[in-house]
């Protein structure tokens, strides 16, 4: 468990052995996601399985690779931000801070029941380890940007991260803000998009087409890379190759991603949004989570649109 | 908004304030002809504070002292940043800009992004003053101010300015008649009106030790004089008796504090009237105890906003008054539930009865037998 997790170290090297040692740890956290989202929902009743799952992987790399904190002390103040702007995924976020040290895991335990702390969507006023507050979608880019200014202000070293689904990007407030990071270069603005094909009522490009997404961010002045985001060699690379110039280009990873990644029966299926696992189900699905990702399921692995919509 | 009514408000060529041949045009950038309205707007030029604007003293102008004070306070203050989507000129906040170009931040005609920028500066430690017209910030932005400043508890303040029907001619478009009632209904969040600039001062002198967020509204940036000095007694939530009189009971707030004083003149004058003015400077939380004193030692109480009579001033006041039994006549006066009609601020004044003359004739209504 990390206490504090990174100082800013380089991440190791693609095939050596501590790169090994730390993907081998982020595929078991990204399970613990996985399996604590699956076990959460059932004590709410029903929850955001599939774009929780998407998010898995980014939300290993960050807590366990990338990310400057201290879990003693959430308000440090040169602490690297990050902003879960699709608030609905904090189901798979919850575990993660608390099993960093943010607070003790067992305050999960009344996950949505009357007067939690933690809510299907995130608060920052009642969570240690969150930054801000979400659930409306459109809105994490610009607070992000906020903070990414304030450092700016305040002169402190910190990034700050945000990872943004790819249906909110319908939101025109997305695009105010990206026009406002481009053109004030905040080049420690880290932004993710969890591209996982699918919005609520299908895929994204047929809903509301979001794509050409890397042209048109490096069109609003960002530098962009695109990446597998269930490949953590590919997420660690991405991380690596951040540029370090606060006066930079605001920076872009697109990570595409497949909705309800790791269990099969909801990957790519529009009707497993928001769901609950109940009897045997429950169970199958926690054992295909422990046994690992396996290849996308059949008929859905090529485009979104395969999905079940 | 559209671009030409941004050149059009930022230089002068507005003349919403010309009809009735009273005060001055609606210029906010000082006496500028048209020709201004050509040059380029860009964040290096250099925009000097001016002492007059066409007669009216700057001092006595809340949009132009909103960015000058908060230059002052960011002397000392260095959480202190500012914000506006393209209405520095408008807002006065490039008197900030020009003495603390590294704390303003134009984010262009993008409000919404705007709110929630500042909402991740206050998160950070900052203390964000965002300035635009109330329309776009109350309306436009009614969410992001929900979601992102009350519901975290941030202290961002917003200067809303040209509320009401301030800019007139603009139309609908560019009035603010609901703000006040979209505001109160957000729990969390301070909402106050500044009647005058040594008023407006004392707010943002206040706002320092407010922990959350506060939305503050702004008339068109030359209302005229109140308070003869800034109110060292200032405090969000305490009204101000400004007059005493027991037949009747005038609250009012914002841009109606001083036609309020006006008609109280004329009743006491004409009509041998003892008339109370109460400003109601801060409508969330709502001063109860002085609407209920109202009711108690007066004969009458009417409200008067620059608002729809729906959910503004008026409302609030009713609420208390019913809650608390009070069986006094009671009469709500503002803007009718209407889109108003087209016309120069003045005029429009005049027509809806919400200058000195009209408000009281509303009262001479009100009270006759």
């Amino acid at each position: 468990m990390a206490t504090e997790a990174r100082t800013g170290a380089p991440l190791p090297a693609r095939g050596t052995a501590e790169r090994a040692q730390l993907i081998s740890l982020l595929t078991a956290k990204a399970k613990l996601v996985r399996r604590e989202t699956v076990r959460l929902t059932r004590i709410a009743g029903a929850g955001h399985y599939t774009g929780t799952f998407s998010a898995a992987e980014l939300f290993a790399a960050l807590y366990y690779a990338q990310l400057r904190y201290r879990p003693g002390q959430p308000d440090w103040p040169d602490r690297d931000r990050f902003v879960l702007s699709k608030g609905h995924a904090a189901i798979g976020l919850y575990p993660v801070l608390a099993d960093v040290g943010f607070f003790d895991p067992a305050l999960l335990d009344n996950y949505t029941r009357l007067h939690s702390r933690f809510g299907d969507h995130p608060d920052m006023r009642k969570i240690p380890g969150i930054d801000f507050s979400s659930g409306s979608l459109g809105h994490g880019l610009s607070t992000t940007l906020g903070m990414t200014l304030a450092a700016r202000v305040q002169g402190r070293p910190y990034r700050s991260y945000v990872i943004l689904g790819d249906g909110e990007l319908c939101e025109g407030q997305v695009w105010e803000a990206a026009m406002a990071a481009g053109h004030y270069r905040a080049g420690s603005l880290v932004a993710i998009v969890d591209r996982n094909q699918l919005s609520i009522d299908g895929p994204t490009e047929s809903i509301m087409g979001v794509e050409p997404l890397d042209e048109k961010f490096r069109a609003f002045r960002w530098q962009v890379q695109r990446i597998d985001g269930h490949d953590f060699d590919a997420i660690l690379d991405a991380f690596a190759g951040l540029h370090a110039d606060p006066h930079g280009p605001p920076q872009m990873i697109i990570a595409d991603t497949v909705k309800g990644r790791g269990v099969q029966r909801m990957e790519l299926d529009t009707n497993w949004h928001v769901g609950n696992l109940v009897g045997a189900d429950y169970d199958d699905v926690l054992a295909e989570i422990e046994a690992g990702l396996q290849p996308v399921a059949a008929g859905r692995d090529g485009q979104a649109g395969g999905g079940n919509d | 908004m559209t671009d030409d009514t941004r050149a059009a408000a930022g230089t002068g060529t507005t003349g919403t304030g010309t009809a009735a041949g009273q005060q001055i045009s609606d210029t906010f950038t000082g006496s500028a002809g048209a020709s201004q309205a050509l040059k380029p707007k860009g964040p290096q030029t250099p925009t000097g504070p001016k002492d007059t604007v066409k007669g009216i003293q700057a001092a006595a102008i809340p949009a132009f002292v909103a960015g000058q004070e908060l230059a002052d306070l960011g002397e000392t203050d260095p959480r202190i940043v500012v914000l506006t989507a393209d209405l520095a000129g408008a807002g006065r906040t490039a008197d900030f800009r020009d003495r603390h170009p590294d704390r303003f931040f134009n984010m262009g005609v993008a409000e919404q992004n705007m709110i929630s920028v500042a909402a991740g500066m206050a998160a950070s430690g900052l203390r964000p003053y965002l300035s635009t017209f109330a329309a776009y910030v109350a309306l436009l932005g009614c969410e992001q101010i929900r979601t992102d400043l009350a519901y975290p508890g941030l202290p961002v303040r917003i200067l809303a300015h040209h509320s009401g029907m301030s800019l007139g001619y603009y139309g609908t478009s560019h009035h603010s008649l609901e703000d006040l009632s979209a505001m109160r209904a957000i729990a969390d969040l301070t909402v106050v009106c500044a009647a005058d600039a040594n008023q407006l001062r004392a707010i943002l002198r206040a706002s320092l030790d407010l922990a959350g967020p506060l939305y503050i509204r702004l008339g068109r940036g030359r209302d005229p004089e109140v308070y003869p000095e800034v109110p060292a007694s200032f405090a969000f939530g305490r009204a101000v008796r400004l007059t005493e009189g027991r037949d009747l009971t005038l609250i009012t707030t914002g841009s109606q504090v001083r036609p309020c004083l006006d008609a109280a003149a004329l009743l006491a004058e004409q009509d041998g009237l003892a008339v109370r003015v109460v400003d109601m400077h801060t409508i969330s939380p709502i001063n109860a105890d002085e609407a209920i004193a109202a009711a108690s030692e007066t004969a009458a109480v009417m409200t008067v906003e620059e608002h729809n009579v729906t959910g503004g001033l008026g409302s609030a006041v009713a609420e208390v008054l019913l809650e608390a039994g009070a069986a006094v006549p009671f009469r709500r006066h503002g803007v009718p539930d209407e889109h108003v009609v087209l016309g120069p601020p003045a005029a429009l004044y005049a027509h809806y009865e919400l200058d000195a003359a009209g408000i009281a004739a509303r009262a001479r209504r009100f009270l006759a037998p």
